[in-house]
């Protein structure tokens, strides 16, 4: 499939970042015209996977987080969130609705099941002590007939 | 900061703008500081204006849950719009928190 724009944004594992993400990743798909729901599913799946870099991958301390998604031609969303922080020891484990490693600070363990939920597809690739990347797509443009009826 | 109505044993707080892991931070202390008067039985979250909830939010929620369940008292949630009902429901916290009309 033909890709027909990319971008690619860095930031620090700052918690007010997580907004920044989810604003960036908004105004990236707006030339597809989502749909309000999948407007919300995209920011709120970018917001799981960039709070897991920050308070996991990073533990709140200073490090990069990236961010980078390609739109194709047909309006294939591919979004990708990195870190080079702690990994993750059992990727399998992880993604279980309600497993987490720091209940004691109030996460639900609900942000793989989220990004599940609201993408089509999440990919994790994570080595312990070197970092983690979440890969993510979604199918944004309308069916073809139906735009042709409007 | 919060903006809450603190009557007959019942805290509301009307949550509004975005709910992910840095609101989450930020407005726990005050929650938690006014939910420590012994007084205090019923703590209800108004969703009504917020406008974006991921799951640090389910984790806040289930945080308070503990704490009032632990003294006896409860935990209410007045809805809040198509987005953040998506997400309360798929975590089925309406199973343990009352969800009001
Ligand atoms: N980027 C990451 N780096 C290291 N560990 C991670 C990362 N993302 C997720 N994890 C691990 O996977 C677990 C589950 O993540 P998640 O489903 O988002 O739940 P929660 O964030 O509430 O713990 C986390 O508790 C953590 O142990
Ligand atoms: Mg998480």
């Amino acid at each position: 499939m033909k890709i027909i724009n990319e971008m690619r944004l860095d930031f620090w594992s700052r918690p007010e970042n997580e907004a920044l993400a989810r604003m960036v990743i908004s105004a990236f798909i707006m030339p597809v015209n989502p749909t309000l729901e999948q407007l919300g599913d995209v920011k709120t799946a970018v917001s799981e996977a960039v709070t897991n870099a920050i308070v996991h991958g990073y533990r709140e301390a200073k490090g990069l987080v990236r961010l980078r998604a390609s739109l194709d031609e047909a309006g294939g969303l591919s979004v990708e969130i990195a870190d080079k922080g702690r990994g993750i020891e059992d990727v399998d484990k992880a993604r279980r609705p309600f497993f987490t490693t720091m209940e004691d600070s109030e996460r639900s363990g609900m942000g793989f099941t989220v990004m599940e939920s609201f993408m089509d597809q999440v990919e994790v690739i994570s080595q312990l002590n070197s970092g983690t990347i979440v890969r993510m797509t979604k199918r944004l443009a309308p069916a073809p007939v139906l735009a042709r009826e409007a | 900061m919060l903006d809450y109505e603190k009557r007959n044993g019942t805290v509301c707080v009307r949550l509004s703008g975005e709910l992910d892991h840095r609101r989450a931070e930020a407005i726990r202390p005050e929650l938690d500081g006014l939910i420590a008067d012994p007084g205090v039985r019923r703590l209800v979250f108004d969703f009504a204006g917020l406008e974006f909830m991921d799951s640090s939010g389910i984790g806040m929620l289930i945080g308070r849950y503990k704490l009032m369940r632990s003294r006896g008292g409860s935990v209410a949630v007045m809805p809040g719009g198509r987005r953040v009902e998506r997400l309360m429901e798929l975590s089925g916290l309406y199973e343990i928190i009352e969800k009001l009309a």
